[in-house]
């Protein structure tokens, strides 16, 4: 092997240069993440330059480098946080002992499948994406989607990392198995429900990376807690990157209902066939999508009551959002809290044991972060002097995990016979043709400085450009 | 195995004071030493005559291994069968005229009352377990040096035989009542005590004695037992004899066992080998001998033993293996192994996981296995190969997780090879280089060291497979690299230098994380995967339910059988079946 200057391959703080076990490993794993690149990657962009972000170092000016960079050359790198000096584990079982530099082998296969599970979708959401670039609204919009892909990819780099350097030969077999399994593929699917679903248009881009990349920044929220060191200093990291994904999201979808409220406007009308008739996405719309992704994605917090759960913050595994921001004992041991049940139709509230209702206290924190965009979005509306207001479906609404899989319930939480579900369905969710008519707004807009019809451009451009800067050039 | 019926009537201090247990815990009792000398004798009397030698028991009452109960009438703890444990071995290795070994009793109208209850009652069940499986590996090595043209037995019952003194006695080739019209054999562990005979009884009154399940299930369950003509009947013994007649019968059934003895008997005037203690040190690390090495993890609950190949050329004819006796290689190693895993079973309860790592020169293992092949039909080897392969199947019902970690430096080759292919999995480093590890196969490792099922260890893993065992057969004395070993099934996992950290790490970190009883019951299921023999009926049918019945509140609760015995309180059952 000649020397390679791991630095300059592959950018890293985990002294890539000095570990042969590690380059080893990455040798044989790193081809085959290219390969799936440029098969599974965003369509017809390899010969692209995209106006980029790269990380290089964690430090302020290290990781927002921009620059031309044709995708398949990017440089996904290998960070972690800086080492919080005799950093403890902060709660669960282990509380106040060292936090662990390896993997204990009787954590092994949890971590494990914690880390594959949130590594799974990463790559995921990049293959959901894949056509997006083929209708962009405009270059401005498809520079950001390109920069949420390759650092989705580089989210896959950090979690393969993990895997392969402290999980030995299982870890090494499970990154593997990150590159085999395919977003949709009936023979290989992705390991949770969602990132097997079609991101068909960019309205359903925007929704996903504001409501799905949302629960990520949860996830790695709770992960950042953990006693595994690595694991807490790697997703720390990757929140700083995640923040600009939920930024494409509130932004995307704020601009869109800029759009449709100029429309209203110039047209004095809230009627949607009119709005519509004018290329512009009407509100009611809007709210479908909404309430479509929210619930989708509120899934993905998992079971409202979880063994695994339980375990994992015992454990010392996965803690709550701001573990440090909670007054109570980290161990949680006598705690309760109140999930939500059906008895008789009706849905009522049911104290469990906190350790059982984790996943239920993460997504009732997702759910509080997230109607602030929503009040955002709300403002516009306001502003343009319409009364209609987007609004987060009831928690039990269009679920299909845990307790309140299947109940039917009204956006607003009342209780529906089936009857009363099917008829509703249509009002409440994205109807196939709501979804014809999004497509069929999604056109290729690829000049500097033009936006789609459906979308207002934003106020500024990325990296302080301007708005019409050319942030990607076809060659 | 319990059951002391006759001293159901003897007074008995009360059941206080220090429970036996081992030293789990480092100062808080004396460890068990497995080795003691016919000087230390407290409980038996050898006494050899032309090729008989006669073992003679006499427990003595205030010579219990630990405190709180006397062992009356001839019952037995822990250290009664140490001592009957180094008797038979050195009738093995130091008397090769004897050729049948003689067990009876030497107190007034007693052979054996079995274990004490007392005892039983007092200890912990960790306790219960490690005496149960060492007295019946004693028992068993009785059968296995009988089969192997060793020594033979005979049970010459001269008074009342109950319980664990029965099934010593069932273990025996011939089983001689005195007819006395009171002496009766027995097994009421189920009527005085609430539990199961623990070293075979039941089992070998089926399997071996062939008594009709009627009359055993009669038998079991009847205080008195049977005595007389009716034992004889219904095949509990072999033979009666008048009082006056006894010693005289004794000794013409004793002379037809020995005819039937391939071992050198008095006319050869062949020289024994003296067994001089086992040396050992113990200290903070470890326990540390010549040949085995055992390092102690106590965070990680890990002993690591490592087996040492001869660090001299070995001798390879009889002159030379006789002149180096004691200190010929497997002979020594085959001793401190067995007090190692002896020690290790009784007194580290809690290191859960072991480890084999060996070091040293391949070929001169191979070198010993190759004169242990030839020359196995001579006594001294053909005991050392028995000693060896007693020691070996200890492993497999050993109630800890057996790992091999064959890496760089390693020496798996032949004998030492048998410690890899005991183990519940095998690690084997694979690297290019020169620093690559080998294991090597020898003809030791097809037949001289069967397991308790009577398969090799070999045909354990391939399920005697004839093409799989014959591949394997066909690289013997090959060294074999980890990839090769890998493709022959011979090794668990072969990993390279960039896994084998991690791999081992997370293997014995995971281990000891899991439920030990789990472990347990796994690995005993997995180690035992097909072929049943008595043997394997003893440990593992037999003490499985009996391990059970020791863990229920009908046996050992306030008002259990094993509790209330001897108080003439009456036992409380909850009568549920389960």
């Amino acid at each position: 092997m000649s020397e390679i200057d791991y630095s300059q391959k592959i950018p890293n703080n985990v002294n890539l240069n000095g570990d042969r076990t590690l380059q080893r490993a990455l040798e044989r794993w790193q081809p085959n993440f290219l390969g799936w690149w440029g098969e599974m990657g965003p369509a017809d962009s390899a010969r692209n330059d995209v106006y980029l972000r790269t990380a290089i170092s964690v430090d302020p000016q290290g990781w927002a480098n921009f620059g031309y960079v044709k995708m398949p050359d990017y440089r996904w790198g290998i960070f972690m946080n800086p080492a919080q000096e005799g950093r403890t584990a902060q709660f669960g079982e282990s509380k106040g002992q060292p936090a662990w530099q390896e993997v204990p082998g009787e954590h092994r296969a949890n971590l494990r499948r914690i880390i594959v599970t949130q590594g799974d979708t990463e790559p995921a959401s990049v293959e959901q994406q894949r056509h997006l670039g083929l209708t962009a609204p405009s270059l401005y919009d498809l520079r950001n989607l390109f920069q949420v892909n390759v650092e989705e990819g580089r989210h896959l780099w950090a979690m393969a990392y993990l895997l392969h350097r402290y999980f030995g030969r299982d870890g090494r077999e499970e990154a593997e198995a990150l590159l085999q399994r395919h977003s949709g593929d009936v023979d290989n699917p992705r390991i949770l429900g969602a990132f097997n679903e079609q991101t068909p248009d960019w309205l359903a881009f925007f929704m996903f990376t504001y409501f799905t990349d949302r629960d990520g920044k949860f996830q790695l929220s709770a992960l950042a807690e953990s006693a595994f060191d690595p694991l807490s200093r790697t997703t720390k990291f990757m929140l700083t990157e995640e923040a600009h994904h939920m930024f494409v999201g509130e932004s995307g979808v704020q601009r869109i209902v800029q759009r449709t409220c100029d429309v209203m406007r110039e047209l004095k009308t809230d009627d949607p066939a009119q709005v519509r008739a004018a290329g512009a996405i009407d509100l009611p719309t809007l709210q479908r999508y909404l309430n479509f992704h929210y619930s989708v994605t509120i899934d993905l917090f998992g079971a409202d009551q979880s063994s695994n759960a339980a375990t994992f913050y015992s454990a010392g595994l996965k803690g709550r959002y701001e573990e440090d921001k909670r007054d109570d004992d980290h161990v949680l041991m006598d705690r309760s809290y109140k999930v939500l049940e059906v008895v008789d139709g009706a849905l009522v509230e049911k104290e469990v044991p906190m350790l059982n209702a984790l996943n239920e206290v993460l997504r009732d924190d997702f759910i509080a972060d997230s109607v602030k965009g929503v009040s955002r979005w709300n403002r516009i509306i306001e502003k343009a002097g319409f009364d209609f207001r987007l609004v987060v479906p009831h928690k039990a609404f269009n679920r299909q995990i845990g307790a309140l899989a299947g109940v039917h319930l009204s956006p607003d939480g009342r209780p529906l016979t089936d009857a009363e579900w099917a008829q509703g369905a249509g009002r409440w969710l994205p109807t196939a043709e709501d979804r014809a008519f999004v497509a069929s707004l999604m056109g290729r807009v690829v000049e500097p400085g033009k936006f789609a019809g459906w979308i207002a451009p934003p106020r500024i451009g990325i990296d302080r450009k301007p708005v019409d800067f050319e942030y990607v050039r076809f060659n | 195995m319990p059951a002391t019926l006759a001293s159901r009537s003897a007074a008995q201090p009360a059941p206080s004071q220090t429970p036996p247990d081992g030293c789990a815990t480092p100062g808080s009792a004396v460890p068990v030493d497995y080795r003691t000398d016919p000087t230390r004798y407290r409980h038996w009397r050898i006494a050899v005559d032309g090729p008989v030698a006669t073992l003679t028991l006499a427990v003595a009452e205030d010579g219990g291994i630990r405190s709180g109960y006397a062992l009356k009438l001839n019952s037995y703890d822990l250290g009664v069968d140490i001592e009957l444990h180094d008797a038979i071995n050195r009738l093995r290795f130091e008397h090769p005229e004897v050729q049948c070994v003689v067990l009876t009793g030497g107190l007034e109208r007693v052979f054996c009352s079995g274990a004490n209850i007392f005892m039983l009652g007092l200890s912990t069940h960790p306790w219960k377990v490690n005496f149960c499986k060492f007295t019946n590996e004693t028992r068993n090595g009785f059968e296995d040096s009988s089969r192997n043209g060793s020594l033979k037995f005979l049970a010459a019952i001269n008074g009342a035989c109950a319980g664990g003194g029965y099934e010593e006695a069932l273990a025996c080739d011939r089983i001689l009542l005195v007819d006395d019209r009171s002496s009766a054999v027995s097994l009421p562990e189920v009527s005085l005590l609430g539990v199961l005979p623990g070293t075979g009884g039941l089992t070998r009154v089926t399997d071996k004695r062939h008594v009709r399940h009627d009359r055993a299930d009669l038998f079991a369950t009847s205080v008195e037992g049977v005595r007389g003509q009716r034992a004889m009947d219904w095949g509990f013994v072999d033979a009666l004899a008048k009082p006056a007649q006894f010693a005289e019968k004794a000794r013409e059934m004793a002379l037809e066992l020995a005819a039937q003895s391939r071992r050198p008997g008095p006319a050869a005037k062949a020289t024994g080998v003296k067994l001089p203690e086992v040396e050992r040190t113990i200290d903070t690390a470890g326990v540390h001998y010549a040949t085995v090495d055992v390092q102690i993890d106590r965070v990680g609950r890990v002993a690591t033993l490592t087996a040492r190949a001869p660090e001299h050329d070995v001798p390879t004819d009889i002159a030379g293996i006789e002149v180096a006796g004691a200190q010929w290689w497997p002979l020594k190693f085959a001793r401190e192994l067995d007090d190692a895993i002896l020690h290790l079973r009784t007194n580290e309860l809690e290191i859960g996981t072991w480890v084999f790592r060996t070091t040293g020169d391949a070929a001169r293992v191979l070198a010993a296995d190759a004169s242990l092949v030839v020359h196995r039909e001579h006594w001294l080897v053909r005991e050392t190969i028995g000693l060896l392969r007693r020691t070996l199947a200890r492993l497999d019902v050993t109630s800890r997780s057996l790992f091999a970690f064959i890496d760089s430096g390693s020496c798996f080759a032949g004998t030492l090879a048998e410690l890899a292919l005991a183990a519940d999995r095998s690690y084997m480093l694979d690297v290019p280089d020169g620093a690559a590890p080998c294991l090597t196969l020898s003809e030791a490792n097809f037949g001289l060291y069967p397991m308790i099922t009577d398969q090799s260890r070999v045909a354990r893993r391939f399920y005697d497979d004839a093409a799989a065992i014959g591949a394997v057969r066909a690289v013997v004395g090959a060294p074999l690299p980890a990839e090769q070993a890998e493709a022959l099934g011979l090794v668990t996992l072969a990993l390279d230098d960039i896994d084998w950290d991690d791999e081992i790490r997370f293997a014995l970190e995971e281990r000891a994380a899991f439920s030990p009883d789990a472990l347990t019951g796994m690995e005993a299921n997995l180690r035992f995967n097909g072929v049943e023999t008595l043997w394997t009926r003893v440990f593992g049918r037999l003490t499985a339910w009996q391990n059970w019945i020791f863990n229920r509140p009908n046996a050992v609760g306030a008002h259990g059988a094993l509790k209330v015995y001897g108080t003439g309180v009456k036992a409380e059952f909850d009568f549920r079946r389960v």
